[in-house]
């Protein structure tokens, strides 16, 4: 059973992220990937992420496929134009990768080439729109396709956002264009997911909360004062500053947070984003007992 | 108004490596209105360039430096020096220049950076507002750019990036699609924001643009 029918079926799912290496040994990669075969139900593979040069998001997405992983190729709009990101679409359903998530995807001034042009001619929500054509047989333009790829469209959404009917607003055009699922950023505090489910709960959509396990306080602070959207509680951050093992600390934080989701049954499943420490991720989930 | 700002002065120079004699042109609109090519910037320009052993000929502030008659016009005025000179520098929008350029045999060097489209908030300080992106969105956004003021031109909303209201490319920047929002909701207009945005159509804005009032019988509604 893959990820998009246990979605739908109603599971619990966790999805765990990967970046590309910036170069072409796939070494770590594929050792992280084996480390997680059978345990989590797909990995994104991120597309140039935070704006930086390494091989590609379809690239790795058909590595993780040949080692036996369900990927979920990141796409952004930053990159390419229509007529690239349709193209891309297409070879990766060639390839075989079904899992999608379109992203309007980071400035390039974050990155490590800022003088780039941003193309951005498309945005997340037009992406699913040209997806979901493509599904249907046709190109942009209504042009026939010889062959029509099947995507699990997916998208991201910022929990915590003021003003937060912004957010819900653009939630909603992507489910229009096609959105079927939802990976949030990193959340902290469970009141913050809770609030936000509140406000979707009549959007039928399966949402799948961020988890960033820390490794240290420095990092929790580091993400409060620079990173949009994330909020790591005083007492998290207390945690973190007391404890002696802190990369432990850090997952026993993340476990407890994905333990308490599942319980309850906040969300319909966890993304973990490892942050470079995807070796950490199988510990994590041991530590969550599944 | 066209935003422009003088090129460092070195540049400039790097030009005029082989002139010996030069003219110096301005622009009596925006030029002048943002201090980059008006009478005072020529006759300080032309004292650093004396400085630096250049012969300035002729100096001149065309009444607008991208109207094609009256540049003509003008320059008649200091025929004599240009037909002496090795060399223009036209401290004008990169639209002047060229309107300068079409008309004399000699080079004609750019003395500003052309930087945008802006409005003139206070005196000396200019915003960029328009992108002239040939399909004017504005009656869906409340009076307020997202093709300009959006850092990534977005159309259906912000990305997650916003903090405290502000840009993550450009902290000093206000989010515009924040922006929108308010000024939507004031307006009673955010129903405005729920429908899908198709992405820009840039063959309309496939450059060289050009427009003809006399061939396509005017501008203004019929």
């Amino acid at each position: 059973m893959n990820f998009k029918e246990k979605l739908e079926r109603g599971d619990f799912v966790i999805t765990a992220e990967m970046a590309p290496p910036k170069g072409i040994d796939f070494n770590h990669i594929k050792e992280c990937a084996r480390a997680l075969k059978g345990r989590v139900d797909a990995v994104n593979v991120t597309d140039f992420q935070s704006a930086v040069v390494r091989a590609s998001s379809l690239g790795g997405a058909k590595i993780l496929l040949d080692e036996g992983l369900e990927p979920i190729m990141q796409i952004t709009g930053r990159d390419r134009n229509r007529i690239a990101i349709q193209g891309e679409l297409l070879s990766a359903a060639a390839l075989g990768i079904q899992n999608v998530l379109a992203l309007t995807g980071d400035h390039p001034s974050i990155g490590d080439h800022p003088e780039a042009r941003g193309v951005f001619d498309m945005d997340s929500v037009n992406i699913l729109q040209a997806a979901t054509k493509l599904m249907n047989g046709y190109d942009m333009n209504g042009h026939e396709l010889s062959g029509a790829p099947q995507f699990f469209l997916g998208a991201s959404v910022t929990p915590l956002y003021d003003p937060l009917e912004l957010q819900i607003i653009k939630i909603k055009k992507k489910i229009q264009a096609g959105a079927k699922f939802f990976q949030t950023q990193a959340v902290f505090d469970i009141k913050i997911i809770k609030d936000f489910m509140k406000r979707v709960e009549n959007l039928n959509i399966k949402v799948l909360v961020g988890v960033i396990p820390l490794k240290s306080a420095g990092m929790a602070k580091y993400m409060n004062n620079n990173v949009p959207g994330i909020c790591v509680p005083d007492e998290i951050i207390d945690r973190m500053q007391k404890a002696q093992d802190k990369t432990k600390e850090g997952l026993t934080i993340a476990a407890e947070f994905i333990q308490q989701i599942r319980e309850e049954k906040i969300c319909d499943g966890v993304h973990v984003m490892a942050i470079g420490a995807e070796e950490n991720v199988a510990t994590l989930l041991d530590m969550c007992g599944f | 108004m066209i935003i422009s700002q003088n090129k460092p002065f070195e540049e400039i120079l790097g030009f005029l490596k082989n002139s010996e004699k030069i003219v110096l042109t301005g622009c009596g609109e925006c030029a002048s209105a943002c201090n980059s090519g008006g009478e005072a910037e020529l006759i300080a320009i032309k004292a650093k360039l004396e400085d630096a052993g250049k012969q300035v000929l002729a100096f001149i502030v065309p009444e607008t430096s991208c109207n094609y008659l009256l540049v003509r016009r003008d320059l008649k005025k200091i025929k004599e020096s240009i037909d002496e000179a090795d060399a223009i520098v036209s401290f004008a929008c990169g639209d002047g220049v060229q309107t300068v350029a079409k008309q004399v045999k000699i080079p004609v060097y750019p003395g500003n950076n052309t930087l945008f489209i802006g409005e003139v908030e206070r005196v000396g300080i200019f915003s960029e507002a328009c992108r002239a992106c040939g399909d004017c969105v504005l009656g869906l956004t409340g009076g307020i750019c997202p093709v300009t003021r959006c850092a990534k031109s977005l159309l259906n909303g912000p990305c997650g990036g916003a903090k405290e209201g502000k840009c993550e490319v450009n902290p000093e920047n206000d989010c515009a699609w924040i922006l929108i929002y308010e000024k939507l909701k004031e307006l009673d207009q955010v129903y405005k924001l729920t429908e899908i945005r198709e992405p820009k159509d840039f063959s309309k804005i496939a450059y060289p643009r050009t427009l003809n009032l006399r061939n396509s019988g005017g501008g203004a509604i019929k």
